[in-house]
């Protein structure tokens, strides 16, 4: 789970990182009564959408030549003038694809002095199953450009979690962003916050960039991306409640309530699989007969009949399905509670499009016994090469 | 032979007594007889589980998993307990040094397994998984929740990252008459107990696995590894014929592998990259997921 800049700062503060003193606001009539809590003469407005990118990034409805997502104020009234001229905007990065993203809230900051900008992340390093600090001496910058051009510029420092961090490897972090003096004092302290806030919030992944160093010396944490582990969210009910759905899918919404794995795709052909490996090969598979998948759904391993019949209504909800392929390899699924889910969705929300299902595995002759019996449409196939065969087929000849 | 499992693993469930384990341990019992010797619940020790066919089953519970291995002499435990508590459920097999932990539950959060890597660094223990199906020897031993009826007793060794594509494999290489060894499914999480290469080395030195599939998927660079592997060990002379595939060669990029992870593997983790690298180090790989048993009869006929 993503959140906004705003919020991934409140969480640093209270674990007592540096960042600026800031407001967030929803509309531009909070925008003079934020300016006059921050001391200024410089504040900065910035977007909160969940994307990078966003200085660079440019609103669709105010021109190419508009000033970008991030920008400087040098009195309240460019404040209230800047707030009034994004928010309700549709900002377009590079991460956002070229719908872009509507601005529905602003931070307006306090600003700072910078002498350098520096790169810092934290993630879990899966080659080592530890967690891990990224770091780079070239902030500011898109860290995948870096990582591209000049790869010895990043450093990686596992941290052992026995101990976690030590002054040895927090010597290490400081060492690799070429930090001396006040700064150095400072990011040694920093090292162990980042790495507690880390791991008592089950962080997925914590990028810092830029992290600067100030003219006074200090360093501040001047953007900040957070992202959650969806799994270890029922332990952090405060955490949940930064979600922001206007962010997301609705479709990927509504998924996410019954507890499904979706991605919303551009093809045609809706998927309903079981486990993320299959559902991914079922969409190799129907390109490779020259379709494309409209969705990667993965109804995971102990679904319900509840389950399926809502992984059904969310396939059929989009209107570019023009057929439904349902692969399933039972396990620990077994195969008569997806027929039964298949079933019981049909029987609710009607069917207007081809449906092919391929049932293997647990309790198989069970489930297609329930479908036989059903009295429904459906085009039985043998096998994984014969359902994705026959469902692109049939798709071809209903258009 | 076989690799890890055979008929004389005795098994026992951490997470016995709820609705999941219940019924994959009535299969495992169904199966062959697999040796399901006890079952481990907290507040339950001293009951009795009894399995649903006919009740003809029943299994004693203890309280930990310490006083089971004592009571029975397992070499092997099982999980599936919920997420919230898996982690720690690992972590009690580990200490009560059970050699073999197999790990099926999904969701569990990252950290926890953070946790469980170190101690598991540190012990004799071997971790299968988590969100993993689990292993399978045809005909002398279950433990997870393959399903038992695709399986037929043969010679190539089955080892996959995802669960359901496991089942492809192994369904695939019965039909076309060659069955298997063992099968085993390492899970999908990204901090996991027994990596490719593991298993890998397994097959390699036994005497009837006499051809292997490897399934891989798109993100970190566990198949770059394997494929570096395989290479080295061919050119001291080990070497059997390999058939694999990689899932998600058509995933859009960007939506499950957060930016800086793809930093740390340096550009690895694409489907292109894993391929290119498993055929570098003479594997053939499959274009379809539905023909790995095709491509591996075709293979050995030469």
């Amino acid at each position: 789970m993503n959140i906004h800049e705003h919020q991934a700062k409140a969480v640093l503060k209270s674990f007592g990182a540096p960042v600026a003193e800031g407001v967030a606001i929803f509309s531009a009539d909070e925008a003079a009564a934020a300016a006059d809590k921050l001391p200024g003469p410089l504040w900065v407005v910035k977007s909160q959408i969940h994307a990078g990118g966003r200085g660079k990034g440019k609103f669709k409805e105010l021109g190419p030549d508009a000033k970008g997502g991030v920008r400087l104020a040098f009195s309240k009234e460019d404040v209230i003038a800047n707030a009034k001229d994004m928010l309700g905007n549709t900002l377009v990065t590079h991460q956002t694809g070229p719908e872009g993203k509507q601005v529905n809230r602003l931070y307006i900051e306090d600003g700072a002095d910078i002498a350098t900008e520096l790169y810092c992340s934290l993630l879990v390093n899966r080659e080592t199953g530890q967690v891990a600090f990224v770091v780079s001496t070239e902030g500011g910058m898109d860290i995948e450009d870096v990582a591209h051009e000049t790869p010895e510029k990043i450093q990686t420092i596992n941290i052992d979690p026995a101990t976690g961090v030590t002054d040895a490897s927090a010597a290490a972090v400081c060492d690799a962003l070429k930090l001396e003096g006040q700064a150095r004092d400072d990011m040694m302290g920093l090292a162990k916050i980042l790495y507690t806030a880390f791991c008592e919030k089950d962080m997925a992944m914590l990028e810092i960039n830029p992290l600067i160093v100030m003219d006074n010396g200090h360093v501040r944490v001047l953007d900040a991306k957070v992202s959650f582990d969806g799994n270890a969210l029922f332990r952090h009910p405060d955490i949940m409640e930064l979600r922001d759905t206007t962010e997301e899918d609705e479709k990927e919404i509504e998924a996410s309530k019954y507890d499904l794995a979706y991605v919303a795709l551009d093809g045609d052909i809706g998927c309903m699989v079981n486990g993320a490996g299959l559902a991914m090969a079922t969409m190799d598979i129907i390109k490779l007969y020259g379709a494309e998948p409209a969705n990667f759904l993965d109804v995971g391993g102990g679904a319900t009949t509840e389950k399926v019949t809502a992984a059904f209504k969310i396939i059929t909800a989009d209107p570019n399905v023009k057929g439904i392929l349902v692969n399933i390899f039972g396990g620990i699924m077994r195969c008569d509670v997806i027929a039964e889910g298949v079933v019981t969705a049909v029987k609710d929300v009607g069917l207007q499009v081809p449906l092919v299902v391929r049932l293997e595995g647990t309790n198989v002759a069970k489930g297609k016994q329930i479908i036989n019996e059903s009295g429904l449409n459906v085009i039985a196939a043998d096998d994984l090469d014969d359902a994705a065969q026959k469902i692109v087929a049939a798709v071809k000849e209903a258009n | 032979m076989s690799i890890i499992v055979d008929k004389n693993t005795k098994v026992i469930v951490q997470g016995l007594t709820g609705k999941t384990g219940t019924f994959h341990t009535e299969q495992a019992l169904e199966y062959y007889g697999t040796q399901m010797v006890a079952g481990v619940h907290p507040k339950k020790g001293g009951e009795t589980w009894s399995a649903g066919m006919d009740g003809a089953a029943s299994l004693p519970i203890f309280a930990s998993v310490g006083e089971a291995k004592e009571a029975t002499g397992a070499d092997a435990s099982v999980i599936y307990v919920p997420p919230a508590g898996a982690g720690a459920a690992i972590i009690e097999a580990i200490d009560a040094e059970i050699p073999f932990i197999v790990c099926i539950t999904e969701g569990i959060p990252v950290m926890d397994m953070v946790k469980v890597k170190d101690r598991l660094d540190k012990s004799n223990s071997m971790l299968l998984g988590p969100n993993c199906p689990g292993i399978l020897t045809p005909e002398e031993c279950k433990i997870g929740i393959m399903p038992g009826s695709i399986f037929k007793k043969g010679s190539v060794g089955v080892v996959s990252r995802s669960g359901t594509l496991t089942y492809e494999a192994v369904f695939q290489t019965s039909q076309v008459g060659l069955g298997q060894t063992t099968a085993v499914g390492i899970g999908g999480d990204p901090v996991k107990g027994t990596e490719f290469i593991d298993v890998l080395e397994k097959f390699l030195a036994d005497d009837e696995t006499q051809s292997i599939i490897m399934i891989g998927e798109i993100g970190g660079s566990a198949e770059e590894d394997a494929a570096q592997f395989l290479a080295d060990e061919a050119k001291k002379g080990r070497k059997k014929p390999t058939v694999g595939f990689i899932a998600g060669r058509t995933a859009p990029p960007g939506r499950t592998m957060g930016h800086a992870g793809a930093i740390v593997s340096g550009g690895k983790g694409g489907a292109e990259d894993k391929i290119a690298a498993m055929e570098a180090a003479g594997i053939k790989v499959s274009p379809s997921p539905a023909r790995l048993g095709t491509t591996l009869a075709e293979l050995l006929k030469g």
